[in-house]
């Protein structure tokens, strides 16, 4: 294990995000010493169509909230040693790229990011890099890279990605961006990286939407997936729940209880405009996207009891889907659109079931334990997430939907509202820490975790957005 | 003079109210109230005031908020993932039944709870379990289905906060309002 000695975590304090697994006492220290004290951040727009999204969402509220912290609570086997070494003239901007980068590749849990130091002479794309050297640094693979002035306040932002043993180039990019892209072309780095040296897709770039109990008040956050930016879509002295990301990422849908019950309403992202989709007699809950968009399913109680139904996602064309005299809630689509899976007590204790998006016999899905709730499918449809009660314990368990093999992947007492990372690979779920709702994420084999929390407030009901469109 | 009939006149009429029966609390309370009484009509009063004229906005109904009236009891409260209403809530569903059956014109919006423990969405479904129970009592009992609407807030507005089962059991309630009251 001499490469524990050898790896630092260089974080700065303004990345907000705690690293902890193996590293040394001292750069744990430096770090948390650096944590900032009130998390508050301005608004740093990503990109420009985000930019215009963001705008109209500071407008309706205008209000900066404390940013979630990150820390890793437990490491995979296998990770790559990794070298991200500064940039040149990365100073220009001002989050820097490499501590972003190095900081998305740790929390996956795949990388160990091997600290560089200043590098003389400097390096950038442009260098003809003596690979043989870093490999003597125990380093598989290594980032270079510059930010250099485009003139009208943009900066071109280049970068090489080099696979150390086999001494070639794994290829770069080049940004044209403003300061205020920096962060955000930080993570398409880092989401380049991590498909080149995994194989999987990355989901740096993508945005988390939870819910944040503060006293009385309840907001709806979006946040970039490493929690910074935090952004309100609205604020509401009644609850706020469900969360969920139409497919294209512009929308959310989600329950709020201003008037007293709950109403299903879908949120435009980009206008701050919302619509009550689903606003019947009774309570209107649980909504679930189609794979196109178009749809929603939803648990509605205007004909008594909890029922599917789906409903246009402009609140026309609503049709009934189940007829049970259970609660029948919680649906989701599959991701080919051919079955809604839902939670249902028609057989006693609250079980996963499925029945065709067109309507037909019910099918149970799950059948260990006598609390299965919660269903959400993984992006590919294989895999089946879900919250299952073990001993009074409520955990988050996953399903290999064509074995039925189930393993449980948390070991918390009140996890809940678990939601895949758009590449299948990471699922946020809401837990609990001393009495107050945190986040929390778990890869899908269950061995790296992580902890995202606000300081002092309650955290909860997480979902993960979709692939950025470009 | 008529100033002076207009006053006795509601005077008798709160009496007639607050003699209208009640139902017994489970304490075993003595009801001296004269059994059916019919209550105050919905006649509109004309200017000046007439004999026999009553309270026609049921929220003015003074026994709503009057502790010594079963009416100004308002919560239901269920067994551990059950929507039974227990012996001892029967005569507050039926004395708002009957203030229902009095005043068509009132409108109640009977709204769910659950414990905290286990899915939102699920605590949703039983709190709409809970309030759909006491509208289908109300409604066996003559109140009309338009006048009663059933919901569920779930998990999310607990009257108490601990983790226990004391809390718990405060938590796994219906809670029967009237119209100006939510």
């Amino acid at each position: 294990m001499a490469i524990v000695g050898l790896w630092r975590q260089r974080l700065r304090s303004r990345l907000g995000v705690i690293i902890r697994g193996r590293y040394s006492p001292r750069s744990r220290g430096t770090f948390l010493a650096r944590f900032p004290q009130s998390g508050l951040r301005t608004n740093r727009p990503v990109t420009q169509t985000l930019r215009t999204a963001l705008a109209a969402l500071v407008l309706v509220v205008g209000q900066a909230h404390a940013q979630l912290s990150i820390e890793i609570t437990g490491g995979g086997g296998d990770q790559i040693p990794i070298a991200i070494v500064p940039f040149a003239g990365e100073t220009q901007l001002q989050s820097g790229l490499s501590d972003v980068i190095e900081a998305d590749l740790a929390r996956s849990g795949r990388f160990r990011t091997l600290y560089t130091g200043p590098q003389d002479p400097p390096l950038n794309e442009a260098t003809k890099v003596n690979l043989a050297d870093w490999r003597g640094r125990t380093a598989d693979a290594l980032v270079v890279g510059g930010v250099y002035p485009a003139g009208g306040g943009r900066y071109e932002v280049r970068f090489r990605l080099y696979d150390v043993p086999k001494q070639v180039s794994l290829g770069g990019v080049a940004y044209t961006i403003t300061a205020a892209q920096a962060r955000a072309t930080a993570h398409r780095i880092a989401d380049f990286v991590y498909e080149k040296l995994t194989g999987d897709k990355g989901v740096f770039a993508t945005r988390i939407a939870y819910v944040v109990k503060s006293g009385p008040r309840y907001t709806l956050q979006i946040a970039d997936a490493d929690g910074a930016n935090p952004q309100t879509a609205i604020t509401s002295n009644e609850p706020i729940m469900s969360p969920t990301w139409a497919p294209d990422g512009t929308r959310l849908a989600y329950v709020s209880f201003e008037a007293k019950k709950p109403v299903v309403y879908v949120h435009s992202l980009a206008t701050g405009q919302r619509q009550a989709v689903a606003n019947f007699r009774g309570s209107n809950s649980a909504p679930g996207w189609s794979p196109d968009g178009r749809q929603l399913a939803v648990a509605l109680s205007r004909d008594g009891g909890t029922q599917l139904f789906i409903v246009n996602a402009d609140g026309t064309g609503v049709r009934r889907l189940t007829s049970s005299a259970a609660i029948d809630t919680e649906p989701r689509f599959s991701p080919d659109g051919q079955w809604i899976y839902f939670t249902s007590d028609r057989g006693g204790g609250p079980q996963i079931y499925r029945i065709a998006a067109a309507g037909g016999d019910v099918q149970r899905v799950t059948f260990n334990g006598d609390y299965n709730v919660s269903p959400r499918l993984s992006p590919d449809g294989k895999m089946l997430v879900y919250v299952a009660r073990n001993a009074g314990r409520f955990q988050v368990a996953a399903m290999d939907l064509a074995t039925r093999q189930t393993q449980v992947l948390t070991d918390g007492g009140r996890d809940e509202s678990p939601s895949f990372a758009p590449n299948g690979k990471m699922i946020l779920y809401a837990t609990d820490a001393g009495g107050r709702g945190v986040l929390a994420a778990t890869s899908s084999d269950g061995r790296v975790k992580q902890r995202l929390s606000v300081p002092a407030a309650d955290v909860r009901e997480p979902a993960w957005g979709p692939y950025p469109a470009n | 003079m008529k100033k002076l009939l207009l006053a006795a006149t509601m005077t008798a009429v709160l009496a007639a109210c607050q003699s209208t029966p009640e139902t017994q609390e489970p304490a075993g309370v003595e009801d001296r109230a004269p059994k059916a009484t019919p209550g105050p009509t919905t006649t509109p009063v004309p200017p000046g005031g007439v004999p026999g004229t009553a309270i026609t906005d049921p929220s003015k109904d003074p026994r709503l908020k009057d502790p010594a009236s079963t009416l100004s009891k308002r919560s239901v409260y269920f067994e551990f993932d059950s929507d039974a209403i227990k012996v001892e809530y029967v005569p507050v569903v039926e004395a708002h039944a009957a203030f229902l059956r009095q005043y068509k014109n009132a409108k109640m919006l009977i709204q769910g709870n659950a414990d905290e423990r286990g899915s939102r969405e699920y605590n949703l479904g039983l709190g709409q379990r809970r309030s759909d129970a006491i509208k289908k009592r109300l409604v066996l009992l003559g109140a009309t289905e338009s006048q009663v609407e059933s919901v569920s807030l779930g998990e999310e507005k607990p009257v108490c906060a601990e983790h226990d089962e004391a809390c718990w059991a405060k938590n796994r309630r219906g809670d029967m309002l009237y119209g100006g009251e939510y």
